[in-house]
């Protein structure tokens, strides 16, 4: 039991509607955007079932693809890419205005920071498809 | 002395988490949830894949990006449903958001060292 008080505080919440970002387009893409957090943790337990598979034998890596090409698991996995690809693309836009990078004491573009993360994704995907693939 | 905050640590990893998942995962994501199972590309052999997974430095790569990503993942979605959901119970959100990227974390660390 709570101690009485002398005087009690109370505040004034205003309500708001659940479903307030679908009133917006902005504020829609702001939510799927968050959202896309739950496709990123469902490619991290994928992953992690490739490695496990990979670690276990031949057998259960052979396992693990044909299970990856089912169409259910398809199916969500093209809904989870969709949704990385919005991270992707926001995260790059965003950075610009997270990061005052400076290039000889002058601000650098935002269109150069954007384009140049543009390249690193390229240069980390050749590297990573190069590893893996040999 | 103030107490010690762990915020600050936690949009640390948040951000590392967001740049990991902007440009590690999308290849890793076209190879192995399309282009090896759906044979756009042959996948590699067992013993090729075997060698990548259990070399140490992939390991710790990939124990470093798996719990960024997941704590990335964690922090977002907390963020999802107090303002997105406008779900009001701070600490339940916290507690169950960190504490599933936790467990993750472990089941990382066992699944990674398994396949070493």
């Amino acid at each position: 039991m709570s101690t009485p008080r002398a005087t009690e505080v109370r505040v004034y919440n205003r309500p708001m509607s659940t479903w307030w970002w679908t009133r917006r387009r902005t504020y829609f893409v702001f939510v799927m955007r968050e959202l896309s957090s739950i496709f990123v943790a469902w490619f991290v337990g994928f992953l992690l079932a490739f490695v496990y598979s990979v670690g276990r034998s031949e057998a259960a890596y052979q396992d693990f693809l044909d299970w990856a090409a089912t169409p259910w698991v398809v199916v969500i996995n093209v809904i989870a890419a969709a949704f990385l690809a919005l991270h992707v693309v926001t995260w790059f836009s965003l950075t610009p205005q997270a990061m005052d990078v400076r290039i000889g004491g002058q601000k650098a573009p935002a269109a150069a920071i954007i384009a140049s993360q543009y390249v690193g994704l390229a240069v980390v995907s050749a590297f990573v498809l190069w590893l893996v693939t040999r | 002395m103030s107490r010690p905050r762990v915020e600050p640590l936690v949009w640390l990893m948040f951000s590392g988490g967001g740049v990991m998942a902007a440009v590690f995962l999308p290849v890793l994501v076209f190879m192995f949830a399309f282009a090896f199972p759906l044979e756009w590309i042959s996948p590699p052999d067992h013993d090729h894949l075997s060698a990548v997974v259990g070399h140490p430095l992939t390991l710790l790569f990939l124990l470093g990006m798996f719990v960024v990503l997941l704590v990335h993942s964690a922090h977002r979605f907390r963020y999802t449903l107090y303002d997105g959901l406008q779900i009001k119970a701070k600490r339940t959100v916290a507690v169950l958001c960190y504490g599933t990227a936790a467990v993750g974390a472990i089941t990382t660390v066992v699944v990674l060292l398994s396949a070493a």
